[in-house]
């Protein structure tokens, strides 16, 4: 009986170790290196856009400007904060991803609507709806 | 019926002992994925404040504009800096993982001291900014942008101040369970910090220079 206790013990002291991430979401050297490398290589290429103008156009520059920063969170994503589906259950997944939305929402939204708001109340607008009245 | 109810006994025991093992594999101490939820929730106060500035971002009220008083080089050398004390922090947890107290203090002092550097060129670039009258009250423009730029600094600044208190508890506890944890909530913060900057060089500064 005490030889049964002690093995369960001794498992339930695994268990813990286990369970307070001793094994989990460190990521490796590898992983670490690998992202470090992508960032540079996606921080690099906006700002060398930018500061030497090599495109002369504004919304392509833009364009790859977001396309690099989204692809670069997403290395972080991966490689830093070691968000995947295993860790945590997958529930960490799960609140990085309905963040995003609501983070997309928020920003997207408040970004239309004050456009459409800004845009219907110009001033000029205003008067030009005004002599249109009868 | 004796041996039905012993059998019904039995079962949930065995029950339970799977289904704790299973957590043993998934999920971990709680504080990990409860640190976790609340920097969602902090991603969402940077979701409001990236709206702001959004909206804001055109409003310069006869004021400078971004193309007059944004300073490229500085900005750059911030990005590098945030990218090398991320990959410093990587160290330090994998320093952390192989047992070593010194090595993982010795990382996270260099984090800490390149974390230091990043929020002086912030406050060097802020007081810049206000010597030449660009100031929070000059648009909206100028209000958004240092409140965006500004709550980021101080999110920083309380990440120093947590690595200082983690090198004590190292110093004086060593590597336990429960600074394990916290290094590992620490790391957690960190990164989702330079996660947030990626969001600030690209949308405030490179798209404003665009603009």
């Amino acid at each position: 009986m005490s030889a049964t206790s002690a093995v369960s013990d001794g498992a339930n002291l695994d268990a813990e170790l286990h369970a307070h991430g001793d094994t989990h979401g460190h990521g490796s050297m590898r992983s670490y290196m690998i992202g470090f490398g992508l960032s540079v290589v996606l921080t690099a290429i906006p700002f060398w856009l930018v500061m030497s103008d090599v495109l002369g156009n504004a919304t392509w520059t833009s364009v790859i400007i977001i396309a690099s920063a989204a692809a670069q969170i997403l290395v972080h994503t991966i490689c830093f904060l070691h968000v995947n589906t295993q860790a945590e259950g997958g529930w960490t997944l799960v609140a990085y991803v309905f963040t995003g939305v609501i983070l997309l929402i928020t920003i997207a939204g408040s970004l239309w609507i004050m456009y459409h708001l800004n845009t219907n109340m110009m001033p000029g607008m205003m008067t030009g709806q005004a002599a249109d009245m009868p | 019926m004796e041996t039905m109810a012993q059998g019904e006994h039995v079962d949930p025991s065995t029950f339970y002992l799977v289904e704790q093992d299973d957590h043993g594999h998934g999920t971990g101490s709680p504080t990990v994925l409860g640190f976790w939820i609340y920097l969602m929730s902090d991603a969402l106060i940077f979701a409001a404040l990236f709206a702001t500035f959004g909206v804001l971002s055109t409003s310069y009220a006869g004021g400078p504009t971004p193309r007059e008083i944004f300073a490229l080089p500085l900005v750059a050398l911030n990005t590098a800096i945030l990218l090398f004390s991320s990959i410093t922090y990587g160290f330090a947890m994998l320093s952390m993982e192989r047992g070593r107290v010194r090595a993982t203090q010795g990382w996270l002092l260099l984090t800490g001291l390149l974390g230091a550097s990043f929020v002086g060129v912030e406050l060097y670039e802020f007081a810049e900014l206000i010597a030449e009258g660009a100031t929070p009250q000059r648009s909206g423009f100028l209000s958004g942008f240092f409140t965006l730029v500004g709550a980021h600094g101080l999110h920083v600044t309380a990440g120093i101040i947590w690595i200082g208190v983690m090198l004590v508890q190292l110093n004086q506890r060593g590597l336990h369970l429960e600074n394990k944890r916290r290094l590992m909530c620490l790391s957690m913060f960190w990164h989702f910090l330079d996660v947030i900057w990626i969001g600030v060089f690209s949308f405030v500064y490179l798209l404003g220079m665009v603009r």
